[in-house]
């Protein structure tokens, strides 16, 4: 079971464990039509993965230089060192958005570099972080070229049909994330005709399951675009956003966040605020890399086990 | 003890001799020292609704480690550029009317600016 699940309770400890997850990412391999996660990227053994194998990196705020991380930079260079050594090759990487911190170009630059040191495919959606510019069009000058509206879109791998949703923009006033009509009629449209049993990965920023409206940690008009989704024999909906690993299986659909590159973010409800994190400095370097997440067979949930390499 | 006694008395007395100069140059509620600047601190804005005369410039200042925007309800003003750690942003105000904002980056942080007629009913 999920020791991070809001429905089962954050323990102190566990909110310590949960800040762990900071400065990797979560390799996924997908295997008969399901998606399995393989674990912390340092961790992840080169598993002979019969299907496709894809990474997931998260919320990298490049220029972020706060008490919680002053180098957020540093640490997604170090994440990327790791995707690089992978014994076997993800065939590509989707970032669930807050590349940059302030939407600068430099931020922009910076994250690029260090991350195109994979040589691997990035598909990204955009975190309210990467909409900061007056003109709001660093982002899709970027990373938006062929997608619909703000930057949606869905392409297909190894029979999986992936879709990346921006659930940043046109915030409302007391709301939460928000797709908006355009794009979940597109989203509609996109999954009609479609076998049910093709396996589907919706990516987006902000989580598109209620983890804790009192901190935003939602998306208003999800339930609407998870209603296309309920036909679907295997549904895995990837966000970041909050920083920490939460996961929820409800039916089909399983959703997962994966922790970010940069600063760590309290457990819901542990603090006044989701504000970033500060922790020792030598803490947050011992605690890279030193927690998994796995699949076991006969479990409906994604097992999180959290490893520490120091105790 | 002695000191703060004196200090005390002192600034009654500094008080009651200012006082009829400041009721002649600003209205009243200026007079009282009506809050004209909004915190944002653990992603909430204090005071949430914040009363002021028509011509006052209000404030905001961002205290936490992650940056903020403010946006109006209704397009009322442009919306602020996104405000840093220490970053603040001023508005004037110069129509009466409710005025309602939240954050654009975290929509869940609301709060309201209430601006009031210049000429002042208050003082009946």
């Amino acid at each position: 079971m999920s020791e991070f699940d809001r429905e089962d309770g954050v323990s102190r400890r566990k909110v310590l464990e949960c800040m762990t997850w900071v400065g990797t990412g979560v390799l996924w391999t997908i295997a008969g039509g399901v998606p399995h996660s393989l674990g912390l990227i340092d961790q992840a053994v080169a598993q002979e993965a019969g299907g496709l194998t894809f990474l997931q990196i998260s919320d990298s705020h490049v220029g972020f230089d706060k008490p919680a991380n002053p180098n957020a930079l540093g640490t997604l260079e170090e994440a990327i060192n790791r995707v690089n050594a992978l014994p076997k090759k993800p065939a590509f990487m989707i970032h669930t958005g807050d590349i940059s911190h302030l939407s600068l170009a430099s931020q922009f630059d910076d994250a690029d570099r260090i991350i195109s040191r994979t040589r691997l495919d990035v598909h990204y959606v955009p975190g309210e972080h990467d909409f900061l510019d007056p003109e709001q069009k660093f982002y899709r000058e970027r990373y938006g070229r062929g997608t619909k509206g703000v930057g949606w879109y869905s392409f297909d791998a190894n029979g999986v049909h992936f879709i990346g949703l921006v659930n940043v923009v046109d915030l409302k006033a007391g709301g939460l994330g928000f797709l908006g009509a355009e794009q979940l009629e597109w989203l509609e449209d996109d999954l009609s005709g479609r076998s049910a049993s093709t396996p589907i990965v919706v990516f987006a920023h902000i989580p598109l399951w209620t983890v804790y409206p009192d901190w935003g940690w939602g998306t208003d008009d999800s339930a609407q675009a998870l209603s296309y989704l309920k036909r679907f024999g295997s549904v895995t909906v990837l966000n970041g956003h909050i920083h920490q690993v939460m996961q929820k299986v409800e039916g089909n659909v399983t959703f997962h966040t994966a922790r970010s590159t940069a600063f760590p973010q309290p457990a819901p409800g542990a603090a006044p605020s989701p504000g970033p994190m500060k922790v020792a400095d030598d803490k947050l370097r011992s605690m890279l890399g030193i927690a998994d997440v796995t699949f076991r067979q006969g479990e409906q949930r994604l097992a999180i086990v959290d490893t520490p390499l120091q105790a | 003890m002695h000191a703060t006694l004196r200090a005390m008395i002192v600034a009654a007395a500094l008080g009651a001799a200012v006082a009829p100069l400041l009721a002649a140059v600003v209205p009243p509620v200026q007079a009282q020292n009506a809050p004209t600047a909004v915190s944002i601190d653990n992603f909430i804005f204090t005071p949430q609704t914040l009363t002021v005369k028509a011509g006052t410039a209000v404030t905001w200042a961002n205290k936490d480690d992650i940056p903020h925007g403010i946006a109006w309800m209704k397009n009322a003003f442009t919306k602020s550029k996104a405000l840093d750690t220490d970053d603040s942003y001023s508005l004037t105000f110069t129509t009466p009317g409710t005025y309602a904002y939240f954050c654009y980056l975290h929509p869940h942080m609301t709060g309201t600016v209430v601006v009031e007629a210049a000429t002042d009913d208050a003082a009946h």
